[in-house]
């Protein structure tokens, strides 16, 4: 088992966003949690990269609860986290940012390596490695925020709304991505409002309401369940 | 033209240590929005640190300078450690109240050690003093070339440090997004505590060098230099590394030019600049407004 959340509750104040959430990741899988704004989906990515505290509950990640451990040392433990919003670093160039995925790591020639990995993967990203990310369109600053989760040689990804605010064309660009990021061996964790996409993609799925887990199962499946139609994927 | 050009060289000569302190206000700002009304009084511990470490160790120049680095350093990282971070989340006055008191505690306690006391004191010589004479006619003395030199060395290596270096890319990444850095595996308190470390050891470098202008040093001087200097930054932009350089200059320029006009005018000058900056350009000379893209 790669992550394994147990009744986790996230509070802010006197509000809990998190009810007592449980799920695991298995090694290699896509899993997404779907659910309409306000679910709690991106209180659950962040109490699992120590973001926010956990009220209660457990996060084992590899068996080890990662509970109370700063986020710069979940990172070391191999958690890359692409945030919701991306939030690439603005006024530094693109290698840059790509450099700053790497902060953990100390083996220069292989960073160095993976960065053309990267950029064989994005090959926009190459043309603009001297750009700063603040000029980039909001679907390139997407593809270099994953870029940079890459360097960390993380084992498990977690994206947060990877197609928040993109054009159609390229919201299936970013998905496309995913898969080819899963390819590579890494595990993934995908938090989407767009349902549709999210399912066509992933082995499993939980749908999140109000903090608490509605439903689970495989993505085929769920997407086919008249219930998870009617209410995330428009009909 | 002579007088021109000599007063531009005393101009200089105050602008680079304005710059100096300036840049310990700018970083900080930039890496926690913290105004840190305490960093003009590391600017006269440096002072006091070089001026014992001359008066009972013998020191040279190189050594008074550097340990009047250090000792600020690791000091301010102390302040950072017990005073501001446990205010870190709470609302920003509280923060900024906090440096204030930080700022009189560092004022008075020095005023009541029997070894410091209220009174002024005569800084030593740390380096020979020489004239020399340009083609043009205008003088430079031999602690005018080192003001200089100095400053300009340490400016390029905090720009080196800030934009080439793992823990430049770092200080910069925490300055834009605390959760995004931390994300990349930074840990966020140990950079604030870099930013720190460095502007207060260019606050004591500044305190020296100021120190060997204009030789007089008291537990005070601290308030008048910290104050010009935190003019200079919002003058650049506050948050701006090289607009804490182009603010020091200007501020130091215009304030041996207001003086040479008439002597009064000097002191003022600051806050004449001041004035109008805020009126026209509140985000500095290079200050930018953030935007951001969804």
């Amino acid at each position: 088992m790669m992550l394994d959340v147990k009744d986790l509750r996230v509070a802010y104040g006197a509000i809990e966003a998190v009810k007592g959430v449980s799920f695991s990741v298995e090694k290699g899988e896509i899993v997404t949690l779907v659910g309409a704004n306000g679910a709690g989906k991106t209180s659950i990515l962040r109490a699992i990269s120590g973001l926010v505290p956990a009220k209660t509950g457990e996060i084992l990640y590899k068996g080890r609860n990662l509970v109370g451990i700063p986020p710069h040392d979940i990172v070391s433990a191999g958690i890359t986290h692409v945030p919701e919003g991306r939030l690439v670093f603005p006024n530094l160039t693109v290698e840059d940012n790509l450099l700053l995925g790497s902060y953990i790591r100390e083996d220069t020639a292989a960073i160095a390596e993976d960065m053309e990995r990267v950029f064989s993967l994005f090959s926009r990203l190459k043309e603009r490695r001297h750009q700063e990310a603040g000029t980039l369109s909001g679907g390139e600053q997407q593809m270099l925020a994953v870029g940079r989760a890459l360097m960390g040689r993380g084992t498990l990804m977690i994206l947060d709304e990877p197609s928040m605010g993109l054009a159609p064309i390229l919201v299936e660009e970013v998905f496309r991505t995913i898969v080819e990021v899963r390819k590579s061996g890494m595990t993934i964790l995908l938090v989407e409002q767009n349902a549709n996409m999210a399912l066509a993609i992933a082995d499993r799925g939980y749908v999140l309401e109000t903090g608490r887990i509605v439903l689970s199962g495989k993505a085929s499946d769920l997407a086919a369940m008249d219930e998870v139609r009617a209410a995330y994927l428009g009909r | 033209m002579r007088e021109t050009l000599q007063l531009l060289i005393y101009g200089v000569q105050l602008g680079v240590i304005y710059a100096l302190i300036a840049l310990g206000y700018t970083m900080v700002y930039g890496i926690i929005n913290l105004i840190n009304f305490a960093h003009g009084d590391l600017v006269m511990i440096g002072a006091f640190v070089a001026y014992f470490a001359a008066e009972l160790l013998g020191a040279n120049f190189p050594l008074a300078i550097f340990l009047a680095m250090l000792i600020p350093a690791c000091l301010s990282v102390a302040i950072e450690r017990l005073a501001y971070r446990p205010l870190r989340d709470k609302p920003r006055l509280s923060a900024l109240i906090t440096a204030i008191g930080v700022s009189i505690f560092l004022e008075n306690f020095p005023r009541m050690l029997p070894f410091i006391g209220p009174n002024y004191r005569p800084f030593p010589m740390l380096i020979p003093f020489k004239n020399f004479t340009l083609p043009t006619g205008a003088v430079l003395n031999s602690i005018q070339i080192v003001n200089i030199l100095v400053s300009v060395a340490l400016m390029v290596a905090l720009t080196y440090i800030v934009h080439r270096t793992k823990v430049g890319r770092a200080m910069r990444a925490v300055s834009f997004n605390k959760d995004a850095a931390s994300l990349m595996g930074i840990n966020v308190n140990r950079i604030i505590a870099v930013t720190f470390f460095l502007g207060a050891a260019l606050a004591g470098a500044g305190g020296v060098l100021y120190s060997m202008t204009y030789p007089m040093i008291d537990v005070l001087m601290g308030i008048w230099l910290g104050t010009k200097a935190f003019i200079a930054a919002v003058l650049g932009g506050i948050g701006s590394v090289p607009g804490a350089m182009l603010g020091g200059l200007i501020m130091g320029i215009c304030e041996v030019v207001a003086t040479a006009l008439y002597s009064e005018l000097g002191y003022g000058s600051g806050f004449v600049i001041l004035i109008l900056i805020l009126l026209f350009r509140p985000a500095g000379l290079l200050g930018k407004v953030k935007i951001e893209k969804v």
